[in-house]
């Protein structure tokens, strides 16, 4: 277990309800050591639910959430240092008025330095073809804009893994298939939500989620196949 | 388009670009004051010259921030409606005239300072507060998201607006404000994961 990048080992997850309370999760085992690994399954099957736990989004109820041996309900500091995580709607995710000072922002542990922090911004932007959008008001980007950008601020900081949750859901087939080169193209390991197959099957592995359960776990293409055969 | 406009950094060579964000803070903080506390019309009509004057010093687009603002000024013109039929004219005019010379104001800061220096600012300013548990890094951010918060509240009420109109409860105020205020908590969550995902405020 200690040598996966990502483990979740028993895991369960409890949600408080008006009548008490109702398991999202039930108990999961899984280890991720693959580069590329995707979880695929019906809405509301857990899916997301497993993404935020690696980072400590969602705080599991019972049981352990290991990033490179390290737990994350203890080290959560330490865990969003190396984990990046890319949310669905990037108007969600991007917090600041600009386009650069929203990369400064995940720039500001890195460089304290105003200046450094501002240039490294600019790298950034220019590395993401988003040189010109400095001063643009991140409200008025386009849905494939302001997705670049959000992954532009993940990746500023390098993290060693990258967890996105259905980045592609809300974009139009260019820029969909854009951020799902770029995710795929990615050096890092990648946890990727989606209820795009296709990119799915492009993975190295792939788990089906269904009713808060791993219901099917191998290479991505037989997991797509099985998903496509039983939805 | 326009609501992510208003209180939008935008480049530029003027003093009021040249002056730290710290003393524009300071001044804004001593206007707001003053302009509370100096009461009656005319001094309330002097104010909104100079936020304007200084607004249109600022570079700001005036027809691009007059839009902006457009239900803000609505806004004051009901208050200015109610103060005058309760309290008289004089009243009114001061009412109204105070809150768009601090809306004008408040924009001139936004406009002429990036969000980056505000934080820093107010970081530093708190920095003597920390021994009495102000976390100065939290209060800047709190005040860098407000900016933010600006267009994104206003298109959530655009948003919220046309779902009412599509499904003909524009006249319900229930259908409006209902669904407006439960999208604002669900994005004020969303922002609080992002920020949490992105390692803001674990230091």
């Amino acid at each position: 277990m200690s040598n996966s990048r990502i483990a979740l080992d028993r895991v369960t997850v409890l949600v408080p309800t008006q009548d008490g309370s109702r398991q999202i999760i039930h108990e999961t085992s899984f280890d991720l050591t693959e580069k590329r690994v995707a979880l695929i399954g019906p809405n509301g099957s857990g899916k997301s639910t497993m993404a935020r736990l690696i980072n400590g989004l969602v705080t599991a109820t019972t049981g352990r959430v290991l990033v490179d041996g390290l737990d994350v309900a203890k080290h959560g500091r330490d865990v969003r240092r190396r984990v990046g995580f890319m949310f669905t709607d990037p108007a969600a995710q991007l917090v600041m008025p600009t386009a650069r000072e929203d990369v400064a922002l995940s720039l500001r542990r890195t460089h304290p330095h105003k200046a450094e922090r501002l240039a490294a911004a600019e790298r950034v932007l220019a590395d993401f073809g988003l040189a010109d959008f400095g001063d643009r008001s991140v409200h008025a980007l386009s849905g494939g804009e302001g997705q670049l950008l959000a992954l532009a601020g993940v990746l500023a900081t390098s993290p060693s893994i990258v967890v996105a949750d259905e980045p592609t859901t809300l974009l139009d087939l260019g820029n969909a298939r854009r951020i799902g080169d770029l995710l795929l193209g990615l050096p890092q390991q990648l946890v990727l939500v989606t209820h795009d197959l296709d990119l799915a099957e492009r993975c190295d592995r792939a788990l089906l989620i269904k009713d808060g359960r791993v219901d099917f776990d191998g290479p991505a293409t037989e997991t797509v196949a099985r998903y496509r055969a039983t939805a | 388009m326009s609501a992510d406009l208003l209180g939008l950094h935008r480049p530029g060579t003027t003093l009021l670009h040249r002056l730290s964000a710290g003393s524009k803070l300071g001044a804004l903080l001593v206007a707001s004051l003053v302009v509370v506390l100096v009461r009656g019309p005319v001094s309330a009509l002097v104010f909104l010259a100079l936020g304007f004057g200084a607004l249109a010093w600022s570079g700001a687009r005036l027809g691009v921030t007059f839009r902006a603002m457009r239900w803000i000024l609505v806004t004051a013109a009901l208050l200015g409606a109610w103060t005058a039929w309760q309290s008289g004219w004089p009243r009114a005019v001061e009412a109204v005239g105070d809150l768009l010379a601090l809306v004008a104001l408040a924009t001139t800061m936004t406009v002429t300072t990036p969000v980056d220096e505000v934080m820093d600012a107010v970081t530093r300013a708190l920095q003597p507060f920390r021994r009495v548990g102000v976390n100065p890094e939290a209060v800047g951010l709190a005040f860098s998201l407000m900016l933010r918060a600006i267009p994104s509240t206003l298109s959530l009420a655009g948003d919220t607006r046309d779902a009412a109109l599509a499904r003909g409860l524009e006249r319900s105020p229930r259908a409006r404000l209902v669904p407006f205020v439960i999208r604002v908590v669900a994005r004020a969550r969303d922002t609080g994961d992002a920020l949490h995902a992105r390692g803001i405020g674990d230091d």
